[in-house]
């Protein structure tokens, strides 16, 4: 099925415009493979538009590379099938669908039509692992609908490790969370980049701390700073951003002044 | 934690209430009960009606049993996979005149021409689409294998443009209504708006005599049973799961890698298959078929028997549309030119109140039963806010 190969992102001179307005403007970034980037910005800064564009949801300029496979310009569930997997600022699960079935027809894609066919038996290995990982072993056959906000968001990032994405997109893993779900999704975070890459949208300052690697911060549809998480909060430019100073004032998001 | 929050009227297909049983459900011992079922209503369809019901009866049972076919599909292609299938009279109608006219030529005997070709049509040889249709082994298979091609056809052409909702179900109803007209513009070779009248015989078996009646009944009691089998089998698939996920979340769905186009198009070519057979076995059970039977309204018919008996459950719309054909038999002799109005009025009540059917009263009752933890199931809410919102853009 899949190569175990780690690959990066490289995205190139990416441009997204809605009837005149752009909504990401030129942005330019490389991902390392292995890595945890937190893509950080003001609400309204293009990032969750720029993974739109990467996983062929809104028609974008420039260019997506995964590995050495150009992403614009493919339909959405190619682009999927290269490997790329995302989840939504609001949970997306099949609630009407039990844990078991939302990870098994996670991980179905390849699926021929003889065995579409068939019944399930029994619970697929690569499902009892996603399982295991997400800590949702004990709720395999609860209805999705039914889990706990943090279990919703655990269930999402599971079924992108049975559909073996190779690239992890999540627009806001933690928002809503507990200090308790926060740090196991942290966790979650580490072990799953070992052999993925992870691109992470989060507001939360102090989670992105603790479980940065590097980070990427969008203003405005373009890329205002990069690097450690140390260098980004000394960035002036920044910090202009986020407190609001007079030069350029975005609007201030909350829980951001840090 | 989760509230029970009314489903967003997104398409003109609302969600539904799906009635899948998660998988906890005990393979074995729902398999037994589904055996028991089909034992009991096999019982019912082979055994009582026959021994209980009058000649003139059971023929009413087995147009309605047909009925009961299409919502089969309708269950199917709607109630699992969101596709308000308003135009079935299409697929119906394709699998009844295919089998009405090998009836026809066969009644004709070798070399003969249906009689309202010369009267009409001024006919004096077989037009060329219709010789194919003398040869059981062509139109057997045509009835059913026509209609599924169309509908792939169609569904193809509409799926993977993302037509849905409200704008799919009016093209559907378009659909049926260029059928008609193009069924009686060619008065001809068509039979116009007579349809394919005065069948005579089935497969060398006179349809006026009573006895070969009941074989007709009972052959169609059969082929429900199967049908149902069929549908249980898909629902409880792998694909069933798969289908109720594109119809909650068809977005989500193409993030996991999946086409959900083709994921509904093989829903919607089987609804149209069993649409068609049951147009096929219509034929001998009625002895004919029109442009009437198969138009707008009889299209919607189908779809309201299946909103009333619950679309998303497997027995729903066949006792919905058994429910709904007898109703109106039964109401429309004594209340003649109401029954329209009634059936309007219980499509808009159940949309609106029930939107899972009778059958939502029924899986209630049973929840109260098996206690308070089994009870919380509310109607899906996708978010589907994101996706939306994008789409907004294409
Ligand atoms: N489909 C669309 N049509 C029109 N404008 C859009 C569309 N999608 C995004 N935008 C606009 O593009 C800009 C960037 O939006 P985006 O959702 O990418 O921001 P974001 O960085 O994810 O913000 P947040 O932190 O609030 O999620 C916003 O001004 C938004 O209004
Ligand atoms: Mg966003």
């Amino acid at each position: 099925m899949s190569d175990d190969r780690l690959d990066g992102l490289s995205v190139r001179d990416v441009r997204v415009s809605f009837d005149g307005f752009t909504a990401v403007d030129g942005v330019s970034l490389e991902v390392p493979a292995g890595d945890i980037r937190f893509l950080i910005g003001p609400n309204g800064a293009g990032k969750t538009t720029l993974v739109d564009a990467i996983t062929g949801l809104v028609r974008a300029t420039g260019s997506v590379c995964f590995g050495d496979q150009e992403l614009l310009g493919r339909p959405v569930h190619r682009i999927s099938r290269l490997g790329i997997g995302r989840t939504f600022q609001t949970s997306t699960i099949f609630e009407e669908l039990s844990v078991v079935q939302n990870l098994d027809i996670a991980a179905g894609a390849r699926r021929s039509w003889a065995t579409l066919a068939r019944r399930r038996r029994g619970i697929p290995d690569e499902v009892a692992a996603a399982l295991e990982t997400v800590g949702l072993t004990g709720r395999a056959d609860q209805l999705a609908g039914t889990l706990a906000h943090g279990q919703k968001q655990w269930l999402e990032i599971g079924m992108l490790l049975v559909q073996d994405a190779r690239l992890l997109l999540l627009d806001e893993p933690v928002a809503g969370m507990s200090h308790e779900e926060r740090d196991a999704t942290g966790a979650l975070l580490e072990t799953v980049s070992r052999d993925r890459t992870v691109v992470v949208i989060e507001h939360d300052m102090d989670f992105l701390r603790r479980f940065a690697r590097s980070v990427t911060v969008l203003h405005a549809g373009k890329v205002l700073s990069e690097g450690t998480v140390a260098q980004v909060q000394a960035d002036p430019r920044v910090q202009e951003v986020y407190l609001g100073h007079p030069v350029d004032a975005g609007p201030v998001p909350s829980g951001l002044e840090a | 934690m989760t509230a029970v929050t009314p489903a967003p009227p997104s398409t003109a297909g609302a969600p539904a209430p799906a009635d899948i049983a998660p998988g906890s459900r005990s393979g074995g011992r729902s398999r037994l009960r589904a055996a028991a079922g089909f034992a009991f209503g096999a019982a019912l369809l082979f055994a009582v009606a026959p021994l209980a019901l009058s000649d003139f009866r059971l023929a009413l049972l087995a147009k309605y049993l047909c009925v009961a076919m299409v919502a089969v599909g309708i269950g199917i292609a709607w109630g699992r996979g969101g596709m308000l299938t308003l135009g079935q009279g299409v697929f119906f109608g394709l699998g009844g005149y295919a089998m009405a006219m090998h009836l026809k030529l066969a009644d004709a005997g070798p070399g003969g021409m249906p009689d309202f070709m010369q009267l009409y049509g001024q006919l004096d040889e077989l037009p060329v689409w219709w010789r194919p249709f003398a040869s059981p082994w062509f139109a057997l298979p045509a009835t059913v294998l026509l209609p599924m091609a169309v509908a792939f056809g169609l569904g193809s052409l509409v799926f993977r443009r993302r037509v849905r909702g409200a704008y799919f179900a009016i093209l559907s109803q378009a659909l049926a209504a260029a059928m008609v007209i193009l069924l009686i513009g060619q008065q001809g070779t068509t039979g116009g708006t007579n349809g394919l009248t005065d069948i005579q015989g089935f497969f060398g078996y006179d349809l006026d005599d009573p006895v070969n009646q009941r074989m007709v009944y009972f052959i169609i009691a059969g082929v429900l049973l199967a049908l149902l089998a069929l549908a249980r089998q898909l629902i409880h698939s792998r694909y069933g799961e798969l289908l109720v996920a594109v119809r909650d979340s068809e977005e989500r769905v193409r993030f996991l890698g999946y086409d959900p186009a083709s994921v509904k198009l093989v829903a919607y070519v089987v609804a149209a298959g069993m649409a068609g057979l049951a147009g096929a076995l219509f034929v001998p059970a009625v002895g004919i078929i029109s442009p009437a039977l198969i138009g707008i309204v009889p299209s919607i018919e189908f779809v309201i028997g299946v909103a009333v008996g619950g679309r998303a459950t497997l027995l729903g719309p066949v006792l919905g549309a058994v429910a709904v054909a007898w109703a109106r038999t039964a109401l429309s002799e004594r209340f003649p030119g109401t029954w329209t109005y009634l059936q309007g009025l219980l499509f808009v009540v159940v949309v609106a109140f029930l939107p899972g059917g009778l059958a939502s009263l029924w899986a209630l009752a049973r929840r109260r039963d098996a206690g308070p933890e089994q009870s919380r199931r509310g109607w899906p809410a996708p978010a589907r806010r994101r996706a939306s919102r994008a789409e907004a853009h294409r």
